[in-house]
């Protein structure tokens, strides 16, 4: 694997010109709770939103909860362990300090180590959707991620990365007003954003001006902060650093560096005044103000609720949806005081989202493509203790996340992925014409031949999936399954036809494929062998075929 | 022993009486052949494969009128009215079934080539098996995950898909229309074969249309996925640039009953190859063969499910043979069927026939020789319902030949894709040479009725071999599984006689097959103790 093809992606552009491909939006359904049918195919459309790649069996687990309990499990992060990452890079750069498979994130900066730490973590990160639990978490941990975007690669020390992600995950289903305030003093953010040079002899209003253009108010119509509300905001954010002594890097408070002066702000803030303070705590208690000025504004809660439904529901807000749905989930926003489960539980059991218009209409991004295909095929991994092994198979997994344009740890800008703002592509910009049929070479990649680690083949067992299906040896049932497990869109006649032919080639009988699977899942069939081979080879064949639809892109 | 090593020891006039076996063929006089054929280079040249899936009755197709009365006894639910049977010009033996019209002008007209009882040692009875082993031409005992084609192209065009499409090469080297994968196409790296991954993606490359969608946000998004796939198809420009391009002229297709029925996959073919795709492979196919109940109207056996098959077959071929001659590009193609197995001599209680083993291959275009290569099967005159069509042929001979004298590949090359050195047939006019030669080798053994028939001990055989050689005898049961080897050998030249002992075998019928390098001769026996 190229590392340096790895840090670097370039980006091809958009072929396709999107305004040819415009439907008229219409649905009134707005946050009242969803009471239609609650089948498999709702709960697999939930899933297909909230966690990557669901597993068969957690669909099939998920059909048996009700729509509240349903929420209620994909909200409960109470059994969630969040371990960190660890050395597996001993064999090729040794650490004196830290055993292979402990956790490097406490240990002194090593800089002839930084390098392999920064795959660690990075690979690391990437993993956390391939190892998750069946709750939002990990959603929510990269839709903060592209929040409140920082970029691994230029952030100094690899303990920072970690630290950064360990604070999205402590308030990924926290407090949003929490979250910023932790962010605001981050020492990835601090560097990523300069807030650690924001003096007041030579202020700098990087963070000062993203934290209102980006992370609370945004854009939108009732974002109207003035560039002096820049000038002021930085002002309050003055004396900030990252204190290279401790590991890892803390964030410490040079009083002598804060302006002291009062800080005004514009009408639309009221012409509040921050009174200027002085102390250890004045920073504290300055950013405090200022993060309780902005949340004021309704704005706020408008910007974040927009952004989760784009991330959850569709791309396109129109007037019906700004006002059915966003406009009362803002409010439950702040009157749950900026809590972020509240929000979701509304969303997510709303009947706005079961709404059929709704479905399949999200593109997958990378991360769902590919972390959401090793999970869902349940592929095997190295045993747990080798870890060299895993980080290796890790670091190809983000490495396929990268060159699909998604470079996990490493949003392209402040901004995050385009995909998630960039008008009019939004989600469309991650199907260019180097993406897709990358998407597609690492689906067959996995499926016909194999990662090789060393001896271990990391490759997806098509039996694995097959056999948790409910009839497997009647031919259609086992297409009409593995369309239903794979794609969130029933199939035209055609499409269904061609896969039919792959099981049962030129409309021969159904019993045809049932011996031949009942022969390859028999040992004692004596031509047990022959079939297995052949019926595997249907199997891939088919599955390939499958995900090769433009339809397995969508979610 | 090799062909070739055959050929120098055998002894060869340079006029022999074209005749195999048995079966006069039509001569042409070689230098004519050789300025019509010319020695172009294989370049521009087409094969398109048609498979008819589900194991065609062969018995059915091409009707061994010599074998008529057993043949009814044996199947009297289904047998075709002898009076029916289409006659072919000069060849009063065989005949075809009667919706086939369109074949026997094309037989007429000198443009088909049939090759008798085609199939493979073990056969094996289940589709899946025995269409792997057709498409990745493996034994019957081996599992190869290659196919045939696919290795020839990857023998052609050795980095595919590195640096492909090129200006060399700047279209796909094979296109299987309307389905997803095949063996067939599939080389030792990757498949070789244009990826198709959407059928409403190809059409609507073919056609110049957007597939529809839902009108919702979701159909919405799946366009935009749909358009950039097909943007992103490397070959989309060169199919959609030959479709535009290309025409059919022929009127006689068919009326299509559906986006995927022969006709058009054949008139896409056409349309193709004349706007100029330089692809020289195309799958296309049929399905429904599987016929094992009412194969046959009731009322009326010339009608049916396997009449209709045939009948669209049949005139599906002609029409794509009269469009590829008013298109003018009918000298650079050539077509083959392949059906995964034949079915049994027997038809069943339902009206129908079971799966069986060897049957006729037709290859069609200007450049066969035509005529048949060849015995009738034989069909006996008591039959059990185990008894199949023992081959004598193998497949792998018809890919070889089409390797070597159709894309005109060097031997050691063609036996490299092969796997193994199968002898080639006298299927093309190019193959003249070979005529002569293949003349001497099919003639050169043979062997009378074993005495007694029905046999309860021991047999007595006489055979004869023309030049010498290597020479086995097998006994088949009627599945086609071999169960015993009496011998294999070298013979001197000339009659010899061997005693079969059958003692160790259990009553029934049973195939026995006297086999050189290159011929197979089988007979029924019985055994009856």
């Amino acid at each position: 694997m190229n590392r340096r093809g790895f840090l670097t992606m370039s980006k091809p552009k958009n072929l396709a010109d999107p305004t040819k491909l415009k439907v008229v939006r219409r649905t009134n359904t707005g946050l009242n709770k969803y009471v239609g049918t609650w089948s498999k195919s709702e709960v697999s459309h939930l899933l297909r939103r909230t966690i990557y790649g669901p597993k068969l069996s957690e669909i099939n687990d998920f059909s048996k909860l009700s729509l509240s309990d349903a929420v209620s499990a994909l909200l409960d992060t109470s059994n969630y362990t969040f371990l960190p990452p660890v050395n597996n890079y001993h064999n090729t750069t040794p650490d004196t300090n830290v055993p292979y498979g402990k956790t490097w994130v406490n240990a002194p900066v090593d800089i002839y180590l930084e390098e392999s730490r920064k795959i660690s973590v990075k690979s690391w990160f990437w993993s956390l959707p391939v190892r998750q639990k069946p709750t939002i978490m990990e959603k929510m941990i990269v839709f903060w991620h592209n929040h409140f975007a920082i970029q691994m690669l230029n952030t100094p020390i690899a303990a920072m990365c970690y630290t950064y992600v360990k604070v999205l995950n402590d308030y990924a289903l926290g407090n949003f007003k929490t979250l910023t305030q932790q962010i605001t003093v981050d020492p990835a953010m601090l560097f990523f954003l300069n807030g650690r040079l924001n003096t007041k002899k030579a202020p700098d209003e990087n963070y000062a001006r993203e934290l209102q253009e980006l992370f609370t108010l945004g854009k939108g119509p009732g974002s109207k902060y003035t560039e002096d509300d820049v000038k002021a905001a930085a002002r309050v954010l003055t004396g900030f650093s990252v204190n290279p002594t401790t590991t890892p890097y803390s964030t410490f408070f040079v009083s002598a560096n804060h302006d002291t002066t009062d800080k005004t702000f514009s009408s639309f803030y009221g012409n509040k005044v921050i009174k200027g303070k002085s102390g250890l705590s004045a920073g504290t208690d300055e950013l405090k103000e200022l993060l309780d000025m902005i949340f004021s504004v309704e704005e706020v809660s408008l910007n974040i609720c927009r952004r989760i439904y784009r991330y959850f529901v569709y791309y396109e807000i129109d007037e019906n949806a700004e006002t059915n749905v966003i406009e009362p989930l803002a409010k439950i926003f702040r009157d749950n005081n900026f809590e972020i489960k509240p929000v979701l539980r509304a969303l997510l059991e709303s009947e706005h989202f079961y709404d059929s218009w709704n479905r399949a209409c999200i593109i997958k991004d990378p991360l769902m493509h590919i972390a959401g295909y090793i999970r869902q095929w349940e592929m095997d991994f190295p045993d747990e203790t080798d870890y060299q092994k895993i980080y290796n198979i890790y670091t190809f997994g983000s490495y396929y996340n990268a060159v699909t344009q998604m470079n996990l740890g490493d949003p392209p800008s402040v901004s995050g992925w385009e995909a998630w703002y960039q008008v009019p592509l939004f989600q469309r910009s991650w199907i260019t014409s180097d993406s897709l049929p990358k998407r597609n070479e690492f689906q067959d990649y996995l499926l016909w031949s194999a990662y090789k680690v060393e001896r271990f083949y990391f490759a997806v067992d098509p039996w694995k999936i097959t056999k948790q299906f409910a009839n497997p040896s009647d031919a259609v049932k086992l297409i009409e399954d593995a369309i239903s497990f794979l794609l969130p869109l029933n199939l035209e006649t055609n499409q269904l036809e061609a896969l039919k032919e792959i099981l049962l080639p030129g409309g021969i009988p159904s019993y045809n494929w049932t011996d031949e699977y009942n022969a390859a899942t028999t040992p004692s069939y004596p031509n047990h062998a022959t079939a297995l081979a052949s019926a595997t080879v249907k199997l891939k064949s088919l599955y390939k075929s499958i995900m090769n639809l433009s339809e397995y892109q969508l979610a | 022993m090799k062909r070739r090593s055959f050929l120098k020891t055998a002894a060869t006039s340079t006029v022999v009486p074209i005749t195999i076996s048995g079966l006069g063929l039509r001569t042409y006089n070689s230098t004519s052949l050789l300025n019509a054929i010319g020695k172009r280079s294989a370049d521009g040249k087409v094969l398109v494969i048609i498979q008819l899936n589900g194991g065609n009755d062969g018995l059915n197709t091409i009707i061994p009128l010599d074998q008529y009365s057993n043949l009814s006894k044996a199947r009297s639910n289904v047998i075709i009215e002898e009076s029916k049977v289409l006659k072919l010009n000069g060849w009063d033996k065989t005949g075809l079934h009667p919706k086939m019209t369109g074949i026997q002008n094309l037989f007429n007209d000198g443009k088909v080539n049939v090759v008798h009882s085609i199939g493979y040692p073990q056969p094996d009875f289940s589709h899946f098996r025995a269409t792997d082993i057709w498409m990745s031409a493996s034994d019957s005992n081996k599992l190869v995950t290659t196919g045939w084609m696919g290795r020839y192209l990857n023998s052609k065009y050795p980095n595919f898909p590195t640096n492909y499409p090129n200006t060399t090469m700047p279209d796909p080297l094979a296109i299987q229309i309307g389905s997803l994968v095949s063996l067939t196409f599939m080389g030792p790296k990757t498949g070789m074969g244009m990826a198709i991954t959407d059928p409403s993606t190809f059409y609507s490359l073919v056609d110049n249309v957007s597939p529809s969608v839902p009108n919702t946000p979701a159909g919405e998004e799946l366009a935009f996925i749909r358009l950039m796939a097909q943007q992103t198809n490397e070959y989309a420009d060169v199919i959609k640039g030959a479709a535009g391009k290309g025409k059919n002229l022929s009127t006689k297709y068919p009326t299509s009953n559906g986006r995927n029925s022969l006709s058009e996959q054949l008139k896409i073919v056409a349309k193709l190859i004349h706007g100029g795709l330089q692809t020289p492979v195309y799958m296309v196919s049929i399905g429904g063969f599987d016929t094992h109940s009412n194969q046959v109207d009731s009322a009326s056996s010339a009608d049916g499910d396997h009449a209709t098959l045939l009948k669209s077959l049949s005139d599906s071929i002609e029409a794509f043979q009269d469009d590829l001659k008013l298109l003018g590009i009918s000298d650079r193609v050539v077509g083959m069927t392949f059906s995964e197995f034949g079915r049994r001599i027997q038809s069943n209680g339902s009206g129908g026939t079971d799966h069986g083993a060897g049957a006729p291959l037709i290859v069609f275009g200007n450049a066969v020789q035509p005529g048949f290569i060849g015995n009738n099967p034989t069909i006996p005159s008591t039959t059990t319902v185990n008894d199949n069509v023992p081959m004598q042929f193998d497949f792998r001979q018809v890919y070889a030949t089409i390797l070597k004298d159709w894309f005109e590949l060097q031997t050691d090359d063609v036996d490299n894709i092969m796997g193994a050195a199968f002898d080639t047939l006298p299927i093309f006019k190019n193959s003249m040479s070979n005529i002569e030669d293949f003349a001497d080798l099919v003639t050169q053994i043979g062997m009378d009725a074993i005495q007694p028939n029905p046999i309860s001990n021991d047999g007595a055989l006489n055979f004869y071999t023309d030049s010498g050689g290597s020479i086995s005898l097998n006994l088949y049961n009627a599945q086609g599984s071999r169960i015993k080897t009496f011998f294999s050998r070298d013979f001197s030249a000339g009659s010899h006689t061997y005693i079969a002992n059958f003692e160790d075998i259990p009553n029934g019928n049973y195939i026995l097959q006297l086999s050189s390098r290159v011929k197979s001769q089988s007979q029924f026996i019985q055994i009856l103790k």
